[in-house]
């Protein structure tokens, strides 16, 4: 089975973000990059596959700068096979991030496109079924569980109280959500022999955008709260405020 | 000039975010001047709706039933959005970030081309152009977007646009779509969850979260109890370190790599506070901490925060909230 996943460099989770001097953009400085945590699940995915099918190759491809090689490079050493940079500025319009990646994928051999259901940057969750309208292809999106019985794939997702099962036949994409697998650790061999992997640079550009970021805020502070006491006797004042000041009972 | 809202439903009956994205096309449409369309894809029958969405400022509703749209039909509702869209040419378009709404819209956004601002909390019309604020780094920041091309693509946040009633005869229009076949690859089946009766953690009114402190998967009977108590519009969130280890399932985590929530209360029991469980809370109206560590980060964003053992603090608390409730 021939897999691509598409990855993306972002901010570790634990990056407390400072805004720069521009006003739409962060402040790199001190921030530590790390793969997309949901891109993990991809990957883990994507080998685990293609171990089962006995054959095949995992690609993982990045839309980004010569600094998103290293997001390669971790891809490859947990046992991705080759990875393609396609050098070009994202932009925050997911359509134009996805249409350079639909372009990229459409002259390669695929049975399936693996995504994390979203970049922890943006926030978009729009890539994946972008990528999928614009391939011409059946998606599932935000998958915990994925079973594949030889052209039939079925994938259960997360909504709102309970799970969507989607079936249809490869070709397709899906997007994975945390929970679909436990993602493996790079070993030290598989480090190693990333350095060695093919990497291979396209360019393409910079990415459309139908959208543009005209100002990024720190979130609203929060007025400043009150400790009402210790143990359960401040108890029957916490019920007394929640429904006389914040009228919430 | 126009403005259009995909009105989701489930098995023919609205939901709550379909009467949220009326509201937030409102909000739009009163801005730029025009009429508001509301996009009703459902089974058969489900026409009965529209009054319902002229209730909360619906101008007219074009309905489309077929079998195949009781549950989620990706690519047939995508289709019969598009040919909406299309021959309307609107403004802007609004959908729920709701699981449906969230894979819908950027399907239709690649089809026409559009710019898409995701899990908005917040939309304005500056100068005849629409502008969104919308959360990015899970929240630790927030971006104001501008569209550079037409229609804007907005999915608003669940909870952002509590439903308003502008009343008015909303004018109905059957849409006939033709199926293609060749479109319809996906065969999507709906599976209730075992706690269908609850909120999902992201819509619910009130969420008790719950987390390491909470020292056991066996422990969570107390939280349950507490839900219990505030009533059916509360529900269980949970913190990364407990999902992680296993107690709860992935659905109930709340923070950067679980659900955004923004509810009216939100209950810290026995979680610290990470900076990316912050990220999935601290929108709520209201927070209460509940935590044996007075030096817990997560009391510098409580409303309200008592400091001692939640084993002793939560049977009492639910006992004064049921007291309380029953009083009402």
């Amino acid at each position: 089975m021939n897999i691509i996943v598409c990855v993306k460099r972002v901010p570790d989770s634990e990056t407390r973000i400072k805004i720069s001097e521009d006003g739409v953009s962060i402040d790199p400085a001190g921030v530590k990059f790390v793969l997309n945590p949901y891109d993990e699940f991809a990957i883990e995915e994507a080998l685990v596959l293609k171990e089962r099918a006995g054959a095949g190759t995992v690609a993982v491809m990045t839309l980004g700068g010569e600094e998103a090689k290293e997001t390669l490079r971790t891809a490859l050493a947990m046992g991705a096979d080759t990875a393609v940079l396609l050098k070009g500025a994202p932009s925050p319009d997911g359509l134009g991030t996805a249409e350079k990646l639909a372009d990229a994928i459409s002259g390669r051999e695929y049975d399936l496109i693996l995504f994390g259901k979203q970049g922890i940057d943006d926030d978009n969750l729009q890539v994946p079924a972008m990528v999928a309208e614009l391939l011409g292809l059946p998606c599932a999106t935000v998958v915990v569980d994925l079973q594949i019985d030889g052209e039939r794939v079925r994938a259960k997702r997360e909504v709102e109280g309970g799970h969507e099962v989607a079936e249809f036949d490869l070709p397709g994409v899906i997007s994975a959500q945390k929970g679909l697998n436990e993602p493996r650790y790079a070993s030290l061999k598989g480090i190693m022999m990333a350095k060695k992997k093919p990497l291979e640079e396209v360019e393409v550009g910079d990415a459309a955008a139908r959208v543009e970021i005209k100002e990024l805020m720190p979130p609203a502070e929060r007025a400043v709260g009150e400790i009402l006491g210790e143990g359960p006797a401040a108890v029957p004042e916490l019920v007394r405020r929640l429904r006389e000041e914040a009228k919430a009972l | 000039m126009s403005v259009i809202v995909f009105a989701e439903q489930r098995e023919g009956a609205l939901r709550q975010t379909a009467l949220e994205a009326v509201t937030a096309g409102r909000v739009i449409t009163d801005g730029l001047g025009g009429e508001l369309t509301a996009v009703l894809l459902g089974p058969p029958g489900v026409r009965d709706q529209a009054a319902e969405l002229g209730r909360y400022g619906a101008d007219r509703v074009v309905v489309a039933s077929s079998d195949a749209f009781a549950g989620y039909a990706p690519e047939g509702m995508t289709d019969a959005l598009v040919k909406v869209i299309e021959e309307g040419s609107p403004k802007a378009v609004v959908f729920s970030a709701s699981a449906m709404g969230k894979d819908l819209s950027p399907r239709v956004a690649a089809r026409l081309k559009a710019g898409l601002a995701t899990d908005v909390t917040e939309i304005s019309v500056e100068g005849g152009q629409v502008q969104a604020i919308r959360p990015v780094y899970a929240g630790k920041a927030f971006a104001r977007i501008g569209f550079t091309a037409e229609p804007a693509l907005l999915s608003v946040r669940p909870k952002a646009y509590p439903p308003i009633e502008e009343p008015r005869e909303a004018r109905v229009e059957e849409l006939s779509i033709g199926l293609d076949p060749a479109r319809q690859r996906m065969r999507v089946r709906r599976v209730e969850g075992e706690s269908a009766e609850r909120p999902d953690v992201a819509e619910a009114d009130i969420v008790v979260s719950g987390g390491r402190g909470m020292q056991g998967p066996e422990n969570w009977t107390l939280l349950e109890d507490l839900v219990d108590a505030l009533g059916p519009s509360a529900a269980l969130g949970a913190s990364r370190a407990v999902v992680d280890a296993g107690w709860r399932p992935h659905s109930e985590q709340v923070g950067q790599t679980g659900k955004v929530v923004s509810p009216q209360v939100y209950f810290a029991i026995g979680i610290s506070g990470a900076i990316q469980h912050q990220a999935g809370m601290r929108t709520a109206k209201c927070i209460v901490a509940v935590n044996r560590d007075a030096e817990a980060p997560i009391f510098k964003l409580a409303t309200y925060g008592i400091v001692g053992d939640v084993f002793e603090i939560l049977p009492r608390l639910t006992e004064e909230i049921r007291a309380a409730r029953s009083e009402d």
